[in-house]
């Protein structure tokens, strides 16, 4: 595989089975997006939201580039703006951890952090302050532009079908809504039996710092209608499962991975015996070792020392 | 008696405790027990007939949305949480 740079190297990851891990009878296998070039799947949204923006005349050569992002959609654009010219400014909460930190500032990022006890949220607010401040920025905003679960939809759900024709099932986490509602209407309009579950985090008591209710957030780009449904998953279910793949399978992931892996295991038996599941593995687990969460010892305690930085 | 999970924000509504019980056999039932006892949630949880729409309700574990809303069966030793919708933390 030879590319021109470094953001077209983006995609074509593997799929890898869980013989070890799958409930009998059934096939459980990873979307390893970890093999993207800064390693995750927001790799494939970054570039769609930049290159979108630029086909549509919304961003212009030099221009600032602003968004609320926790750390993966911003590595994502940090990488992609630099090769295309691109100044980039992220908003993440001041929760979020060391490495993508560094990863950031590394690629020319500048950022700028919101409380950490409000979580998403607070990012997602204070990039709407920097951009209404700011009328030369452009704010792509994945959690409302489509260009984020059509990336799903055009590369992710594609070569998922390529690989596994018989995809009974897909279940990814929900973060901005993209995984799931890109990959799950490219699968659904392909074979209107595939069933598409969404795994949500269950955050720390901090990430829910609202003051009230009305602070609450559903993101656009989330069409609730693809889902056949939503199971949480609290920090302590999705780290044991994300340390037994490490552990029984090889696979270093995140801990989101955990938590699609939890759900994909839990629906089996709503699926005909024999049925293939595909769940999405987010990114590996390089930038979260600094959180404590492979470090050895009793996972009851790691679970609640983390929670307040895990999903962060 | 089924537990029902209370998050942060509307802890002010039950004298600050994370978890209270109340009976039922479907979650409509289970919420109109907790309101009765805790009357500062009615209007925090509900929007005339139905729940609002920022507040996301599970039976063990899964959005009662893709079950059968309010009439989703609620077993003696299920949990019910109440958790409110924010911005995904992954992105």
């Amino acid at each position: 595989m030879r590319f021109g740079d470094i953001s077209q190297a983006i995609g074509n990851t593997p799929l890898v089975a869980l013989p070890r891990l799958s409930p009998k009878g059934y096939t459980i296998h990873l979307k390893l997006e970890g093999h993207n070039p800064t390693g995750s799947v927001k790799d494939r949204v970054a570039r769609y939201l930049i290159e979108q923006a630029e086909r549509h005349g919304l961003l212009s050569p030099g221009q600032r580039v602003l968004e609320p992002t926790s750390g993966n959609t911003g590595i994502g654009l940090a990488a992609i703006c630099k090769v295309k010219g691109y100044p980039l400014t992220c908003v993440l909460p001041e929760n979020t951890s060391q490495e993508r930190r560094q990863l950031l500032t590394m690629f020319g990022a500048e950022l700028v952090f919101s409380p950490a006890t409000e979580g998403s949220n607070g990012s997602v607010r204070v990039a709407r302050e920097l951009a209404a401040a700011d009328s030369h920025a452009y704010m792509p905003f994945q959690y409302g532009n489509a260009a984020n679960a059509l990336a799903h939809y055009e590369t992710t759900a594609p070569e998922i079908i390529a690989d596994l024709p018989q995809v009974a099932a897909f279940v990814a986490g929900l973060g901005t809504g993209g995984s799931v509602t890109g990959v799950g209407k490219r699968l659904k309009r392909w074979n209107p039996d595939v069933k598409v579950f969404a795994a949500e985090p269950e955050y720390g008591d901090l990430v829910y710092g609202l003051r009230n209710l009305d602070e609450g957030y559903v993101p656009e780009v989330l069409d609730v209608d693809v889902l056949d449904s939503r199971i949480k998953v609290d920090s302590r279910k999705a780290l044991g499962a994300t340390r037994e793949l490490a552990e029984v399978e090889g696979i270093f992931a995140g801990v989101s991975t955990g938590a699609s892996l939890v759900v994909a295991r839990r629906v089996c038996n709503r699926l005909p015996e024999g049925a293939h599941v595909v769940a999405m593995s987010p990114d590996g687990g390089w930038k979260y070792l600094s959180t404590g969460a492979y470090a050895p010892g009793d996972l009851d305690e790691i679970a609640t020392a983390i929670s307040g930085t895990l999903w962060a | 008696m089924p537990t029902v999970r209370i998050p942060s924000v509307l802890r002010k509504h039950t004298d600050g405790a994370a978890k209270v019980t109340a009976a039922g056999g479907n979650v409509g039932e289970v919420l109109r027990a907790v309101t009765a006892d805790h009357p500062g949630l009615e209007e925090q949880l509900f929007d005339g007939d139905s729940v609002r729409g920022f507040i996301n309700v599970y039976v063990d574990d899964e959005d009662i949305r893709y079950v059968s809303g309010l009439d989703t069966p609620v077993e003696r030793d299920s949990e019910v949480a109440l958790m409110p919708a924010v911005a995904g933390g992954d992105g």
